[in-house]
């Protein structure tokens, strides 16, 4: 689950991490009432799920009291495109009204689980503000980093190392070791997959605090923070994809026209690739998952037909715990009720095809079959071509 | 031979008495493996399909000799399932459970490369030697006794390939899924090391997916010590970058992750790398005939 910045810096103050003061608005009129409170000058900074907020415009500087309700003004209701956005872009609803701070030194820190170590790292550079994977590959000797053992938490030592290495001295050297102290107790009590604060400011005062906080939660864990999920914010996720996670189906719009309903991710994002190579585009990831029950399938398949895009629906079921019959039951039953116009191709295999085969040639209903994927994906690229 | 399991092997199903713990202990059983014992904290004294159930580990362990471990328990408590099985001694640690919080699963590796224990998963479907035994939730009578290997971060996708190879007659040692998550007990290279040493694995079938760098490093093992054939499909070549596909590791973060990226660096080891998920069989075949 990804937070906004506004409750990320909620999430870090309640740590003891300093932030810049700040309040999150959502009009032109609170956001001129907050830069009052706050004092001049602000930054008007857009709340959005994506990074590259700044250079498309969404972040901006307000030094005198007319600026800010033209800049909130101008942001507000905007749809932002940045990389991280797709060319759609992203609607701005919220606005976070912050402090303007004198900026002495900016620098990058995150925490994240190294897969192969299987461990906690932090990643700190002196090149704050830029990407870190720009600054990897460019400058490698830039980046510093400290593995954690779970069983101990980061060590002072290692933190103050880090500081060292940052060239910081005395009192913001000081300043930065507790930061990155209580940046991992933050890390390791929300259950983050990734907690980056770029940048980390030294202000000219020698304060240490996060201008920007990225926070994604591990989705696995939420079940032991309740809490947290009340901060999820769904207009920021695309409808069908909440639709589907209501079902607990795992859905991810994509922009092609054949839609796809698969059991199992790898399988999955297989099938994604065989109908790419087959001449045509997926329109979806889907995953119904091992146990789907026939309601499961029929609510898959009406989240997948209602995307405008889909010309041809390919189902591709390697029936090990979900069965065949069991699937097809759920297809029947989906495109009878919905009335479903779109070509539908089924492959499947495993337990219990034969029955699932029968019932679908005795449905009365039109189902172009295959018997392998390669097949599947030939036909169904033909039907959405020809239509 | 195999590698992990066989006739050999006696098998404690930790989480027996959920639905999901019985209906596959009664899988494993049916296909001929010896499940000999069952856990349930609380549970203890009664029985399940005919095997008997303990309140822990250790005493499943020391009244039947259990040597392998599969855990079907829910994610809130599976990775303390997974230390309770490694505190006990047990040889072969199998976590089916997906969904495990990835700290958890930080917390395990903290203890286990210091066990004498192996952990295949979690989020995995488990282990199959055909003809021998099977440790999991895969289709048994897909499967066919024979040479080749398989090794992969998949399910059902393995299932795919796994049929293929059955289909043209081509039999398999043993098929090892080291599951989807980010923290996994056994990685790729474990597992080839395992093939190596087996002489009766003739070739291997690697199927990985976007997301982290097992495959990579996979490849550089395969280069300067595998030396059997391999052939390998990468899952995800059409994946958008920064989402994250159904599995809880397979995300392109920051340009890293790629399949185009994998599939380069496996080429590269001499690996034979097919495109189409369709085309997985033929090639082992055509491997196999050279």
């Amino acid at each position: 689950m990804n937070l906004h910045e506004y409750q990320a810096k909620e999430l870090l103050s309640r740590y003891g991490v300093k932030v810049p003061r700040g309040k999150m608005v959502e009009s032109v009129a609170d956001a001129a009432r907050a830069a009052e409170e706050l004092g001049l000058p602000v930054v008007i900074k857009a709340q959005i799920h994506a990074g590259g907020r700044g250079k498309a415009g969404g972040v901006k500087l307000a030094r005198t009291a007319a600026d800010v309700p033209k800049m909130a003004g101008e942001i507000l209701g905007k749809k932002l495109v940045t990389p991280q956005t797709g060319a759609e872009g992203k609607e701005v609803r919220k606005l976070l009204v912050e402090e303007g701070l004198a900026i002495q030194q900016e620098l990058y820190l995150s925490f994240l689980v190294d897969r192969s170590l299987g461990r906690p790292v932090c990643i700190a550079s002196s090149a704050g503000g830029m990407e870190i994977e720009k600054v990897a590959a460019e400058t490698p000797e830039k980046i510093l980093r400290a593995e954690v053992d779970p069983a101990v938490g980061l060590r002072p030592y290692q933190a103050r190392r880090i500081a060292y290495g940052l060239g910081l001295v005395e009192d913001v050297h000081r300043k930065a070791v507790a930061f990155l102290l209580s940046l991992y107790q933050v890390f390791r009590g929300l259950d983050c997959s990734l907690l980056e604060i770029n940048p980390c400011l030294v202000t000219e005062e020698g304060e240490v605090l996060a201008l920007d906080a990225k926070i994604n939660l591990d989705d696995n864990a939420l079940f032991r923070h309740k809490d947290l999920l009340l901060l999820r914010d769904i207009t920021e996720e695309a409808p069908l994809e909440v639709e589907a996670s209501k079902f607990g189906l795992n859905y991810i719009k994509l922009d092609g026209d054949v839609g796809c309903m698969v059991n199992g991710a790898g399988l999955a994002m297989a099938t994604m690739d065989i109908i790419k190579l087959s001449g045509s585009s997926p329109a979806n990831f889907l995953d119904v998952g091992g146990g789907a029950s026939a309601e499961q399938v029929k609510n898959a398949f009406r989240i997948l037909t209602s995307d405008p895009q889909v010309k041809a629906v390919l189902i591709n079921i390697f029936g090990g715990i979900l069965r065949c019959d069991r699937l097809a039951e759920g297809v029947i039953a989906a495109v009878q009720e919905l009335g479903v116009k779109a070509p539908i191709v089924i492959r499947m295999e495993g337990t219990n095809v034969e029955l699932g085969k029968k019932m679908l040639a005795e449905s009365g209903l039109n189902f172009t079959t295959a018997n392998s994927m390669k097949e599947a994906a030939e036909k169904v690229a033909n039907l959405a071509r020809s239509r | 031979m195999s590698v992990l399991v066989d006739r050999d092997t006696r098998l404690v199903v930790q989480g027996i008495t959920g639905r999901e713990g019985q209906f596959h202990a009664r899988g494993a059983m049916d296909y001929g493996t010896k499940v000999v014992a069952g856990v349930t904290p609380g549970k203890g004294g009664t029985s399940v399909e005919g095997v008997p159930v303990f309140d822990t580990v250790a005493q499943a362990v020391s009244e039947t000799g259990a040597n392998a471990s599969v855990i079907f328990v829910p994610p809130p408590f599976a990775a303390d399932a997974i230390l309770e099985a490694v505190d006990a001694g047990v040889a072969l640690v199998v976590c089916i459970t997906e969904g495990i919080p990835t700290l958890d699963m930080v917390e395990v590796m903290r203890i286990l490369p210091e066990s004498g224990s192996r952990l295949i998963g979690p989020n995995c479907p488990g282990v199959i030697s055909p003809g021998k035994a099977k440790i999991g939730i895969m289709p048994g009578h897909i499967h066919k006794e024979g040479r080749v290997g398989c090794v992969s971060r998949s399910g059902t996708l393995t299932y795919e390939a796994v049929y293929q190879l059955t289909q043209r007659g081509i039999g398999q040692s043993t098929c090892i899924g080291i599951g989807g998550d980010p923290v996994i007990g056994t990685h790729f290279v474990d597992a080839l090391k395992l093939f190596q040493d087996d002489p009766e694995t003739d070739a291997v079938v690697m199927i990985g997916e976007i997301g982290g760098n097992v495959e990579e490093t996979a490849a550089q093992y395969i280069k300067k010590s595998f030396t059997k054939p391999v052939v390998s499909f990468i899952a995800g070549q059409t994946a958008p970058p920064g989402r994250r596909m159904g599995h809880a590791g397979a995300i392109i973060m920051g340009g890293k992750g790629t399949a185009a990226d994998k599939m380069a660096a496996l080429e590269d080891a001499g690996v034979e790398v097919v495109r189409s998920p369709a085309e997985i069989g033929e090639t082992v075949e055509r491997v196999l005939a050279a």
